[in-house]
């Protein structure tokens, strides 16, 4: 084929050696994603937490874990984007400082629900708690799953110990005394306690302690 | 026995088979977690069956299960015809199967219990992470050692799309998945925060780039020339595109990160690229469709070519309509609505499902030693069945999540927002109902495939035993595709 095309030995050079086929096709694939990918994990570094902003204490690590594994990111976005509507009704827009201790990130792709980047502090514990349990008990058309099992487990203090010391072995800064007291700030609290912790400081303890949580519209 | 050698189809069957059971275990709970969505009470308030417990079932279930089965099986068929040879190391190949299987039994089963990473379309744990990459190195090696031992010197273009599937989906595979291990049921990534986002967006795209859309361009460039009976539109015009494609789609990722805190610069590459790229998929779609000209009265009696030009159109307006989303503008109004499922589900029960679907209706009977498939009235039914559930899919969640992005930023002249959140979910909750429908039909038609297939089994199975040779054909020089059995 393509008996007349001059360039043509180039390719057929390729196109009769599975080697030199494999490996030009990695090299192709590999480009775009270094060329996009190296230059931010070079700048990760400099995206330091905002100052005074510490990394997820036990009880709210837990409630974080506890968000993953119900895969609450799949209906709740956490990030505002930089749009006048968005901030309207969210708050002020999301920065790259205050995930920095989010593994994974829980940006989200879709809001079944509305985002969750600054929920902290909107509603009170007892309503959190509350909608978590039965959703249409406070908002009758909400289409959210119930979630009763998570006033029935307990957080287990060892696990979030263990948790703790991975995430330091990863580079977030957890204290020797941060982990060792994990333990007795989580004993007792059941999972429900947890997840209403986490949320509550969405937007608040992840911010740069000068700023004021923002009052956003429902 | 004579010894002449024969193709190894007996693993192609076997994942012909998984694919047909994957296919409608996956497309089912995608029909409940769409019912979990229209009717909160299918949830039943236990843990495993809820939404956001089940959600990444059907993503795994349809995508690397079913999708997965069906490259697979494809792949190795492609590769032994294509190249007039045996499949090289059968025990590995079949190492490749059952590793596959339990990968997918591990992932849905682990999944809806919590044991979860949590990152999207890459859910399943360290462990299994760690298995799917032992199982996709000896794919790979299967592939390129059967690739060596062709008795073609040239590598059909087939071959190249599912080669750099298997390349890019490795690569991209443990880079995603580079963690932590806690226990055996939590880990914690290397990234997190804003390079998480962007390594997880580069695999999520491109798991839709080398996943849903290579290898299966791999799939088409075998059986849409074999279906419509007659050579590829342009060889060469594929060549320009696979390269095109490959190193293209790689910069886009970004594009589902528009206006957020990821760097403004990779937004705009990832935009940029994301229109570049419509150039080598509307060539790919080009190439298919046109490889039918002077051929399109088979449309009328075969069914599997029906699948396969509609899987194109499909093909061709799903990679339109993703460009357009990927600009800026755009993309402000369609993200994190329903709009994104639209397009989803049009890529994907448009042309991957109905790619796959008419790949398989071309290939089973070869595969299994039949002259045809059971019924061909099945196959119309699953046509018709299967684009009336996709139309119903696509047009209820393109209305559904135009309706939102509208809603969300609606303003009163004061400024303030006209819409509270819950406003936008109670306008479209009756489109959720027909996307449910929709998925039903498409359920209803892969059962009404499931059955064909078993039925166009009998044969196969009444002497599992002993294997069906497919005796391998001298190698020829300027071939024309040979007709498959008759479709109809």
């Amino acid at each position: 084929m393509a008996g007349g095309y001059r360039g043509y030995k180039y390719f057929e050079a390729i196109e009769k050696h599975a080697g030199l086929l494999g490996i030009l096709t990695a090299i192709m694939v590999s480009i775009g994603g270094l060329a996009e990918i190296t230059p931010i994990f070079m700048a990760a570094h400099e995206v330091k937490p905002a100052l005074g902003v510490k990394p997820y204490d036990a009880l709210r690590l837990a409630g974080k874990d506890i968000y993953v594994r119900e895969g609450c990111y799949l209906c709740h976005s956490q990030m505002i984007r930089a749009l006048r509507a968005e901030t309207e009704r969210y708050g002020p827009f999301s920065t790259a400082e205050e995930s920095v201790y989010d593994r994974p990130h829980q940006w989200g792709s879709k809001r079944t629900g509305p985002d969750l980047a600054r929920v902290g502090g909107k509603y009170s514990d007892e309503w959190q708690r509350q909608h978590l349990r039965d959703p249409r008990s406070v908002v009758p058309e909400s289409n959210m799953p119930s979630y009763p099992w998570l006033a029935q487990a307990l957080v287990d203090g060892d696990d979030i110990a263990a948790r703790m010391r991975t995430l330091r072995f990863l580079g977030d800064p957890y204290t020797d005394a941060d982990i060792a007291g994990a333990k007795a700030a989580v004993s007792g609290q059941t999972e429900l306690d947890a997840v209403v912790a986490y949320l509550q400081g969405l937007g608040i303890a992840n911010e740069p302690a000068n700023a004021k949580p923002q009052q956003a519209a429902p | 026995m004579p010894k002449t050698e024969t193709y190894n189809d007996q693993v192609v069957r076997l994942f012909l088979l998984a694919a047909a059971v994957w296919g409608i275990i996956g497309m089912s709970v995608g029909v409940w977690i769409a019912a979990e969505l229209a009717w909160p009470f299918w949830n039943f308030d236990v843990p495993f069956l809820t939404f956001s417990r089940l959600r990444p079932d059907h993503t795994f279930g349809v995508i690397f299960a079913f999708g997965g089965s069906a490259l697979m099986g494809t792949c190795y068929y492609v590769v032994q015809r294509t190249g007039h040879t045996r499949l090289a190391f059968p025990r590995v190949a079949n190492f490749t199967f059952w590793g596959w299987q339990l990968i997918c039994v591990l992932a849905m089963l682990t999944m809806p219990l919590g044991i979860t990473q949590s990152k999207e379309y890459a859910e399943p744990e360290w462990f299994i992470d760690i298995l799917i990459a032992v199982v996709w190195v000896s794919f790979g090696f299967v592939f390129f050692a059967t690739l060596a031992r062709r008795r073609i010197r040239h590598i059909y273009v087939a071959n190249w799309y599912y080669g750099a599937f298997i390349i890019a989906v490795g690569l991209l595979h443990i880079v995603n998945n580079l963690a932590v291990p806690v226990s055996l049921t939590k880990s914690y990534p290397i990234y997190s925060g804003v390079v998480d986002a962007m390594v997880q967006w580069w695999y999520g795209h491109n798991a839709v780039a080398f996943f849903l859309t290579a290898g299966f361009l791999g799939m088409m460039y075998y059986f849409v020339p074999r279906q419509a009976q007659q050579p590829l539109w342009s060889y060469r015009f594929s060549i320009v595109n696979f390269w095109a494609l490959i190193s293209v789609y790689m910069w886009a990722g970004s594009h589902h990160l528009m206006y957020t805190a990821l760097p403004d610069w990779v937004q705009s590459v990832g935009m940029a690229f994301s229109l570049i790229l419509l150039m080598p998929s509307w060539g790919s779609a080009a190439n298919g469709l046109l490889t039918f000209n002077g051929s399109w009265h088979r449309l009328k009696t075969d069914p599997a070519a029906k699948f396969m030009v509609i899987a194109l159109v499909f093909y061709a307006a799903s990679t339109f309509e993703g460009s357009m989303m990927a600009i800026k503008t755009v993309n402000s109004l369609s993200h994190y609505t329903d709009w994104t499922v639209a397009h989803v589900h049009s890529g994907s029960i448009g042309w991957v499902a109905m790619i796959t679907i008419g790949s398989l209706y071309a290939m089973a009977p070869r595969a299994l030693g039949r002259p045809a498939m059971h019924s061909h009235a099945a196959m119309e039914w699953h046509f018709w069945l299967h684009t009336t559930g996709v139309l119903l899919y696509v047009l209820a969640m393109w209305v559904a999540g135009v309706t939102e992005g509208l809603m969300w930023r609606e303003t009163n002249p004061d400024g303030s927002l006209t819409y509270a959140f819950i406003d936008s979910l109670l306008a479209i909750k009756p489109l959720y109902a027909v996307r449910w429908l929709g998925g039903m039909f498409v359920l209803a038609g892969m059962v009404v495939m499931a059955w064909n297939l078993w039925h166009t089994a009998a044969h196969a199975r009444a002497k599992l035993i002993t294997p069906i040779p497919v005796p391998i054909p001298e190698p020829e020089a300027a071939q024309v595709p040979a007709p498959l059995p008759a479709m109809g």
